[in-house]
C-alpha cells in the first residue's frame, strides 16, 4: 500500500512535468505575437518594451525560460512558493491572487456537492425504487431538464425570481465567513443550488441506472434467500455496490470544479478561479492563464490519486499494482 | 412413513411480458419427503428453475401471475405475509444458486456474508456467528477455514465458492435445501465433489433435498425420485428406478439417449430434435409433440394428462403401455446395434 502511493505520487510528478511543459509550449512558444506586447500596456515604445522583456526574463533562449519556469514553481521564487510570477495586468504576484480565488471556488464546489450529492442520491434510489411509477417519471424528466438546462439560464431565471421578485435571496457577490455566518451563507445558498442542480441530476439518472442494475444481480437474490429484510437487501447489499463507482465520478466532477465554475462564478459575481481565467484570458495575462491551467491540473490529477486509493479500500477484487 | 417436507399442488407461473404470456410454469404438483432428493430434470426453458423460485418467492411478482399451493409444512408460503415467508427463507428452507461467481456479493467477506446469515434469524453475537461459520466452512470441506473466512468472494476459486454458499444455505439447519444447478458452472471434477457433499449434508442433517439439473446422469447418482419436466409442466415421475429402468415418455427417452455412455462402447449420442417451445405460444396437445418420432393421431389435440398408464408411474402422453414398452425396447436396441455396425 505505501509503495503504491509512492509510486503512484511519483507518476503525479510526471504528468504534472509534461502538463507544465505543454502549458508553456501552448502559452508562451506556439502564439504568433509577443509576449512582451501583452506585458507593456497599451502602444509601448521599444525602449519600454526591451526593459518588459528583461524584466520578465524574455530574452533568454526558450529552453533556459522553460526551466526556469518549473524551477519557479517547484522551489518558489521572490513572492514564496509555488513561484508563478507576476501578473502582466496587475503587476501583482500571481499566487496570493490563485491562493483567494481557489478558496472562494472552494466554498461554492463544496456546498455545491453537499447539495448534489445528497440530493442527487436520494432521489436517484426513490426513483430506481419506483421504477416506471409516476415518482420515477417526474424525477427522470426533472433530471432530464436539469441536465439539458445551462447554468447561466437557470442561474439568471434563479436570481431574477429569488433575489429580485421574492428577495429571498441578497443577490450576487462574495460576502467571506469571516464578515459574518448570515451575508455568507446568504450569498452562497443559490449559487450552490444552481451550480449543484445539473449535477444532482446526472447523479440521480446514474444511481437509479446503478442500483437498478444492481437489484438485478444473482447476489441480490442470494440476500433475499437468505430471509433479509428487504430493507437491508437495498440498503446494504444494493446500495454498497451500486455506490462504489459512483466514488470515482464525484471526484473527478469536484477536482474539475476547483479549476473554476465558470459560468456559476460569472452569473453570481463571485470572485473564483473562474472568474480569474476569463479576466486573465481576455486581457492575454499570460502569466495568470497559465498557473490557473497548472494549478487545474495539480487538483485533477491529485484528486484522481485519491480516488483511486479510496476504490481500492472500496472495492477488494482492485489491487494495488 | 416419511414426512412430508413440500407439497406443490398444480402451480402456475405465468408472466405478462410485452411479447405475451410467458407460461413458464403450466400445471406443476409434486412433493419431498424428509430425508429424500427429488432430481427435476429438463432442458433449459422447461420451468424447472422458476417452479423452485417461485416457492421461495424469488420471482418478480409484480410480472407474474401465480396461482396453485406451495405447502410447507403445513403452512401455503405463497400466502404467507412478508415477515413470516423471511422466518422461513434461509431458516427452514434455504437455496443455493446455480452461479456461485455471481452470487456472492462481490464487496463482502465471505465470513461476513455467513454471519450475516447467521444473524439474521439467531440473536448471536458476532464471535459466535463467526465461530459457527469456521466449523461450517470446515464442515463443507475448505481448508484452512479461519483463514478462508476472512477472504472476499474473488479469492475463492468456483467450487470453493459453491462450497461457501452451501455452507450459507446450512447455517440454520434447514429442513429442505433447493439447489438449482448447483454444478452447471464448474469443473466436471468439481462437480462431481459439490454432489457428494450435498448428498453428505442430507443424510448427516435429515433434510429434504431437491436438485434441480438438466443432467439426468447427474440425478442417477444422488436422486431417489425424478421429475422430468418439458415446456412447464411434469411428463414423467417417478422413483429413480423405475424411470431409468423402464422410461415412459418419449421425452425422457431423448434425455437418456443424449447422456454419453461409457460402460457401452461405441454408441453414439441422439440429440432430440428440434429446439424447446416458445412458452407464449405452447403447441396444442401435448407441448412435445412437435419433436416427438412417435406422434399420432390425438397427439396434436388432446393435451395428456399426467396419470399412471399402467407402467408403474405417472406420465403424460397417450402412446398405450405396450406400444411404449416396444418402442423404448426398439429404440435401445437401435441404440446398441450401432456397436455392431
Amino acid at each position: 500500500m505505501g509503495r503504491y502511493i509512492a509510486r503512484r505520487l511519483m507518476y503525479l510528478v510526471l504528468v504534472l512535468l509534461v502538463i507544465t511543459l505543454f502549458t508553456f509550449v501552448i502559452f508562451y512558444v506556439l502564439p504568433p505575437s509577443d509576449a512582451a506586447l501583452a506585458a507593456a500596456g497599451k502602444l509601448p515604445t521599444p525602449e519600454i518594451l526591451a526593459e518588459v522583456r528583461e524584466q520578465f526574463g524574455l530574452n533568454d533562449p526558450v529552453h533556459v525560460r522553460y526551466v526556469n519556469f518549473v524551477r519557479d514553481i517547484a522551489l518558489g521564487d521572490e513572492y514564496g512558493w509555488p513561484g508563478f510570477g507576476i501578473s502582466f495586468d496587475t503587476r501583482s504576484p500571481v499566487k496570493d491572487e490563485i491562493f483567494s480565488r481557489v478558496g472562494v471556488t472552494l466554498q461554492l464546489a463544496a456546498g455545491a456537492a453537499m447539495i448534489w450529492l445528497v440530493l442527487g442520491i436520494a432521489t436517484g434510489i426513490v426513483s430506481a425504487l419506483n421504477r416506471r411509477k409516476l415518482v420515477d417519471r417526474l424525477v427522470m424528466g426533472f433530471a432530464l431538464f436539469g441536465i439539458s438546462a445551462p447554468v447561466f439560464a437557470v442561474g439568471l431565471a434563479a436570481l431574477y425570481l429569488f433575489a429580485y421578485r421574492w428577495e429571498i435571496s441578497p443577490g450576487t457577490g462574495y460576502f467571506p465567513l469571516s464578515e459574518g455566518f448570515g451575508p455568507w451563507f446568504g450569498h452562497f445558498w443559490l449559487p450552490w443550488v444552481v451550480l449543484a442542480l445539473q449535477y444532482a441530476a446526472f447523479y440521480a439518472r446514474m444511481v437509479r441506472g446503478n442500483l437498478l442494475d444492481t437489484m438485478g444481480e444473482d447476489y441480490i437474490r442470494t440476500a433475499r434467500a437468505k430471509g433479509l429484510s428487504e430493507r437491508k437487501v437495498i440498503g446494504k447489499h444494493g446500495l454498497r455496490a451500486s455506490l462504489t463507482p459512483i466514488v470515482t465520478i464525484f471526484g473527478l466532477d469536484f477536482s474539475l470544479l476547483l479549476g473554476g465554475a465558470v459560468l456559476t462564478e460569472t452569473v453570481f459575481n463571485l470572485p473564483g478561479v473562474g472568474q480569474l481565467i476569463v479576466r486573465s484570458v481576455a486581457r492575454s495575462d499570460l502569466p495568470v492563464v497559465v498557473a490557473v491551467t497548472v494549478v487545474a491540473a495539480l487538483f485533477v490529477s491529485f484528486m484522481s490519486l485519491v480516488v483511486d486509493i479510496l476504490y481500492a479500500y472500496l472495492d477488494p477484487r482492485v489491487r494495488y499494482t | 412413513m416419511a414426512e412430508t417436507l413440500l407439497e406443490v399442488k398444480d402451480l402456475k407461473v405465468h408472466f405478462n411480458t410485452p411479447d405475451g404470456v410467458v407460461k413458464a410454469v403450466d400445471g406443476v404438483s409434486f412433493s419431498v419427503d424428509r430425508g429424500e432428493t427429488l432430481g427435476v430434470v429438463g432442458e433449459s426453458g422447461s420451468g424447472k428453475s422458476v417452479t423452485c423460485l417461485t416457492a421461495l418467492r424469488l420471482v418478480n411478482l409484480e410480472t407474474a401471475d401465480v396461482s396453485g399451493e406451495v405447502i410447507f409444512k403445513g403452512r401455503d408460503l405463497l400466502k404467507l405475509k412478508n415477515d413470516e415467508l423471511r422466518k422461513v427463507r434461509g431458516k427452514e428452507l434455504a437455496m443455493v444458486f446455480q452461479d456461485p461467481f455471481a452470487c456472492l456479493h462481490p464487496l463482502y467477506r465471505v465470513g461476513d456474508q455467513i454471519v450475516e446469515a447467521i444473524r439474521t434469524h439467531d440473536d448471536c453475537g458476532k464471535d459466535e456467528a463467526a465461530k459457527r461459520g469456521i466449523e461450517l466452512l470446515a464442515a463443507v470441506g475448505i481448508p484452512r477455514p479461519a483463514e478462508r473466512f476472512e477472504d472476499y468472494p474473488h479469492q475463492y476459486s468456483g467450487g470453493m465458492r459453491q462450497r461457501a454458499m452451501i455452507a450459507m444455505a446450512l447455517v440454520h439447519n434447514p429442513d429442505l435445501l433447493i439447489a438449482d444447478e448447483p454444478t452447471t458452472a464448474l469443473d466436471v471434477t468439481v462437480q462431481a465433489q459439490i454432489l457428494e457433499l450435498i448428498d453428505k449434508v442430507k443424510q448427516d442433517f435429515n433434510i429434504g433435498v431437491i436438485l434441480i439439473t438438466h443432467d439426468l446422469g447427474v440425478v442417477s447418482d444422488v436422486a431417489q425420485k425424478v421429475m422430468v419436466m418439458y415446456a412447464g409442466r411434469p411428463v414423467e415421475v417417478g422413483s429413480r428406478d423405475e424411470v431409468f429402468r423402464q422410461p415412459l415418455h418419449p421425452y425422457t427417452w431423448g434425455l437418456l439417449e443424449s447422456i454419453p455412455r461409457v460402460d457401452q462402447k461405441g454408441t453414439r449420442l441422439i440429440p432430440i430434435a428440434g429446439a424447446p417451445p416458445s412458452l407464449i405460444r405452447v403447441p396444442t396437445g401435448c407441448p412435445f409433440h412437435p419433436r416427438c418420432p412417435h406422434r399420432f393421431e390425438p397427439c396434436d389435440k388432446e393435451e395428456p394428462e399426467l396419470v399412471d398408464r399402467g407402467g408403474g408411474h405417472p406420465d403424460a402422453c397417450h402412446l398405450t403401455i405396450e406400444d411404449k414398452k416396444r418402442l423404448w425396447d426398439e429404440r435401445e436396441s437401435r441404440r446398441a446395434g450401432k456397436v455392431a455396425s
